[in-house]
């Protein structure tokens, strides 16, 4: 769709920007908020551009804290996060792929049976099913811990599905070489359906880190020790008492600035490799 | 559900390959998923002390509860309307992205942000731009001569959740339907051009048929999104008010274990969605495996 | 080696013996009042070397109990739970998982005597025969807070607290006149506008002496009193003479940013407020209607009290009891009193806070004090006690949230909100008994 008149390109351009603009204002607007002193979010008018206390707020969040906002520094947090969304994203994408694996390479009894146990927990989310996984979690002794804070949530088949779709787009023709060549599955597995899924690999990858970065209801119940903290859990709790007029909602918008730093760098930095890999995945 | 036309053999090594998976679903899905289809059957106080079996008695409460189908209707408007938008407005981004030649990665690098954003953290993002008090966009509405009370209008705190949840949701369709646009051939759409096709005939002749799986399948993932993970942002925000008017399911499943304490009927109704759960799953296989042969 | 063997031989008999004994504290208070609590735990434990408290946040209060719940079904329970006091019916229910107070403080041998506690308060949490269940923490009442910079704006007189609903509803269609956004707001509407209006009237909520007497109470809001409080409600929503602002503490931001004059809100958050609000801040009793026979009767309390759990080891069970005599000191007491607002539980600390002089030197820091003991309870007036009744205020506040938006009347609000209360009373106690 290259050409088309000047006119109709500028058009095209403006409602780009007008989209875009609405898209990021409650972003914009969110470090606006972190800039300024929390006192101006009180009454009075509402700025629109950053304010002075750019440093003194992120130094606050990341270094001080706030204790009488119930604010840990945010850096601890933050590390637990990182190290929650990765274990999820890493042990999803590890245990499905050789699942799905063995699902599109092998006939083997009770593979269909197999298959729909693993497809049914695609979709119900943990916190319907909360109090009886709690039960069983805190049975296996798995409170405060970080396994206790991610193997309950690797459990789900969306990784297992979509790398089964890559695999059935493999030309058979590869397996066929494979096997003359007297390679064996878990050669096949590694020199050639690995590479092959490079990029969906990617693709997921960024797709789960943001699913288990933004967990909050999970790590609330099964963590009681402070160290355990998520800092998406540590906003909750300061949104909590900004929104009943503490004057907090200038570290409650940091600390949301900072929390969402990390997954956007990610998504930035893969994008290219994400976009591709969705195409892929889809097709 | 088929398997390579070209397999390798043995039994020992796919089953040990998929025992980790195995192990963790069992362990962490269908165990609590059994426990919760046995509870839904009994009725039994919060600390699990006395335990008593009452047979259907959960679930012939709940379809006798006014407010259950209620909120199952709530859910339907819901989910259609975070679907509807956030489909319609991530498609209009992506095909007038695919049209610009300057600036098409700046617009998609700034577009998928929202993406990244945690529910819970979006909803507290909008909740506080609309704040009934001190929220900005509060402000300019009044300026508007919109009274904007969410505590009070039943319909704009639908507003404000349909708003958290699609907004994040957008980004999500932009970033598929651009990758979809972009695996078009070239060649169909010059081939369009040399026949005179306007933009829209040629959108709705060439380009909007070869997205269909692409919509399909965003489809389903949206409604899901919008059924199972919204759950944050109605926490975050109304609350599940005023009255019930933004009660979603898998809200009232939770506040009425968590809050109320009434595991037998909180656990009928995750048996409930469990269900609902399964048949759209099979749809979702069914079609998608459809489209595996095409 | 023998050196060694003797270092290791030491570090293991020492180790054990420095080691306190840990006593895990799960609670609800985040902000300013999380750090106070932490306070107090942190100044017990220095004052001892024995145990340890540690407290932990486990968000709201429904999140906290129910998250002790939880536990508790796993065998990973703490030692004490922050419980609020709406939850009350359901930890006295079961009795196999709690440790009642009296009984603690009996088998460890701590001195603990229910009647230097005031009876306001305790009586909210004891059973029929006068034995204290739980240790009431934090106990606050709701008040009336305004703003005299808009009243002295509006015309009103600023040291002139309304008194009555009339009052109100004068004083914030002149706040109206002046130009405010709104009259008067509330906070937690099921506690301030159907609970405490009916004890403040000497009004019963519900039949066996508003549930304190046994589970098969009914509940009895679909009354005159409240019929006609809530019609004025919805009328007074209409032109903003009143603004509903949400449930729990959600309207709190609307008298902090100078939106409404007046609101009512818990005498707990009189330290956030006067921290929070740039402007001068007036202080009063709950408003009555005028032509009632009785009233103002006293209010009831809220709030949230710690219960003990069973099946921890027996050292931490010293451990609970000591803090708990700890948390009784009149010093405890009264600097928690006073640094948050929350009431005095004992006797002892209130009268020390009154001949301190702070009464006097901090205009509204007597009044929920006050306002809780201006007669006698009788048996309207007593205190509440329903199972399910987190659930229930859900429901009334659905049903006030139907009325306020013209959805329905106030009379059919209020009979939908008794069916379908007395439904979750039967429901309980068909779990319970």
């Amino acid at each position: 769709m290259v050409g088309g008149r000047l006119g109709s390109r500028l058009l095209v351009h403006a409602i780009l920007i007008v989209g875009i603009a609405v898209m990021l204002t409650p972003i914009w607007l969110a470090f606006v908020v972190s800039t300024r002193p929390g006192s101006d979010f009180m009454t009075g008018d509402f700025p629109l551009w950053p304010g002075p206390d750019f440093v003194k707020n992120y130094r606050t969040a990341l270094i001080d804290g706030q204790p009488g906002a119930g604010l840990q520094p945010v850096g601890h947090m933050l590390w637990n996060s990182l190290v929650m969304a990765l274990v999820i994203a890493a042990g999803k994408i590890a245990i499905s792929f050789i699942s799905a694996f063995a699902i599109a390479w092998f006939r083997f009894p009770f593979r269909v049976a197999a298959f729909w146990i693993i497809f049914i927990t695609l979709m119900l989310p943990v916190e319907v099913r909360i109090l009886p996984t709690f039960a069983v979690t805190a049975s296996l002794g798995l409170l405060n811990s970080y396994a206790g804070l991610t193997i309950p949530i690797i459990a789900s088949a969306t990784a297992t599905f979509l790398f089964r779709q890559v695999f059935m787009t493999i030309p058979d023709e590869l397996t066929e070489a494979a096997r003359i060549d007297g390679a064996g599955p878990l050669r096949f597995l590694v020199d050639m359906v690995v590479p092959l899924s490079r990029t969906n690999v990617a693709a997921l990858f960024i797709i789960l880190f943001i699913y288990g970065w933004n967990q909050y209801l999970w790590p609330l119940l099964v963590t009681t020790e402070p160290g355990y903290e998520t800092v998406v859990m540590g906003i909750q709790r300061l949104a909590q008492s900004a929104s009943e007029g503490s004057p907090y909602w200038h570290l409650v918008m940091t600390t949301a600035i900072l929390a969402m730093l990390p997954p956007i760098a990610i998504v930035l930095s893969m994008r290219k490799l994400f976009v591709r890999g969705l195409v892929e995945t889809e097709k | 559900m088929q398997a390579k036309r070209v397999t390798f053999g043995g039994t020992a090594l796919p089953l040990a390959l998929l025992a980790p998976q195995l192990a963790v679903t069992v362990v962490f899905f269908v165990w609590p998923a059994v426990q919760a289809v046995i509870t839904s059957f009994q009725r039994e106080d919060a600390f699990g002390l006395k335990t008593e079996f009452v047979g259907l008695e959960n679930f012939r409460d709940l379809w006798a509860d006014p407010l259950y189908l209620e909120s199952f209707g709530t859910t339907m408007i819901f989910s259609a309307a975070v679907a509807v938008s956030a489909l319609v407005v991530g498609l209009l981004l992506a095909v007038l992205v695919d049209r610009v030649s300057r600036g098409a990665e700046i617009y998609s690098a700034l577009l998928i942000w929202p993406y990244a954003v945690a529910p819970a953290l979006a909803a507290i993002l909008w909740a506080f731009l609309l704040n009934p008090s001190i929220g900005p966009l509060t402000r300019l509405l009044r300026v508007l001569g919109i009274a904007w009370n969410y505590n009070v209008d039943g319909t704009q705190a639908l507003i404000l959740i349909v708003f958290a949840s699609a907004w994040k949701q957008v980004s999500y369709n932009f970033l598929f339907f651009l990758a979809g646009l972009q695996s078009i051939p070239r060649s169909l759409l010059e081939a369009a051009s040399i026949d005179a096709a306007g933009p829209w005939r040629q959108f709705r002749t060439i380009v909007f048929p070869l997205l269909a799986p692409t919509t399909f399948f965003l489809i389903v993932v949206n409604v899901v999104y919008a059924f199972f993970d919204t759950f944050g942002v109605v926490h975050a925000t109304t609350g599940g008010g005023p009255g019930q008017s933004t009660t979603l399911l898998v809200y009232k499943v939770w506040k009425d274990g968590f809050i109320g304490l009434n595991l037998g009927s909180s656990s009928a109704q995750s048996v409930v969605l469990l269900v609902i759960v399964i048949a759209l799953t099979a749809v979702q296989f069914r079609f998608l495996e459809r489209r595996i042969n095409y | 080696m023998k050196t060694m063997a003797a270092a290791l031989a030491l570090g293991l008999a020492s180790g054990p013996a420095l080691a306190a004994t840990e006593v895990q504290w799960w609670h609800a208070m985040s902000g300013d009042l999380g750090q106070k609590l932490e306070k107090i735990a942190a100044d017990f434990n220095a004052s001892q070397s024995d145990y340890k408290i540690v407290p932990v946040f486990k968000g709201t209060y429904p999140e906290a109990m129910t998250g002790a719940i939880a536990a508790f079904r796993a065998k990973q329970q703490p030692a004490i739970v922050q419980v609020f006091e709406v939850g009350t019916a359901t930890m006295m229910a079961a009795k196999g998982a709690v440790y009642p107070v009296y009984e603690l403080m009996r088998d460890e041998k701590v001195e603990f005597d229910p009647k230097a506690y005031l009876p306001t308060i305790t009586g909210y949490y004891s059973d029929t025969k006068g034995n204290m269940l739980s240790f009431p923490f934090n106990s606050s009442t709701p008040i009336l807070y305004y703003n005299k910079d808009m009243f002295r704006k509006a015309g009103l007189d600023p040291d002139k607290a309304p008194k009555t609903w009339e009052d109100v509803a004068e004083d914030a269609k002149k706040l109206r006149a002046s130009g405010a956004a709104c009259g008067f707001t509330t906070n937690w509407p099921s506690w301030v506008q159907v609970e405490n209006l009916s004890t403040l009237h000497n009004v019963p909520i519900g039949t066996e002496e508003n549930g304190l007497g046994g589970m098969s109470a009914k509940m009895t809001i679909a009354n005159a009193l409240v019929e006609r409080h809530w019609a004025n409600l919805a009328e007074w929503q209409k032109d903003k003479t009143f603004d509903y602002g949400g449930r729990t503490d959600k309207a709190n931001p609307k008298f902090l940013s100078g939106e409404c004059g007046i609101q009512m809100q818990s005498s707990g958050s009189r330290g956030g407020i006067i921290a929070n609000a740039k402007f001068d801040v007036g202080f009063g009793m709950l408003p009555v209607y005028a032509d009632v026979k009785g009233a103002p009767q006293n209010s009831i309390i809220g709030g949230a009290t710690l219960w003990v759990l069973k099946g921890r080891p027996a050292a931490e069970y010293k451990g609970v009891a000591q803090f708990f005599n700890y948390l009784s000191k009149p010093d405890v007491q009264s600097w928690w009193h006073q640094n948050t607002g929350y009431l005095p539980i004992t006797k002892a600390a209130y009268e020390q806070t009154k001949a301190s002089g702070y009464y006097d030197k901090n205009a509204g820091s007597s009044v929920a004090v006050e306002e809780i003991n201006l007669n006698p309870p009788t048996e309207n007036s007593k205190g509440l006690r329903f199972g399910n009744f987190a659930q229930i205020r859900d429901v009334i506040e659905e049903e006030m949230e139907n009325v306020l938006t013209a959805k329905k009347t106030a009379k059919q609000g209020l009979e939908d909100a008794q069916r379908r209360a007395n439904e979750m009373l039967r429901q309980f106690e068909k779990t319970n008994s």
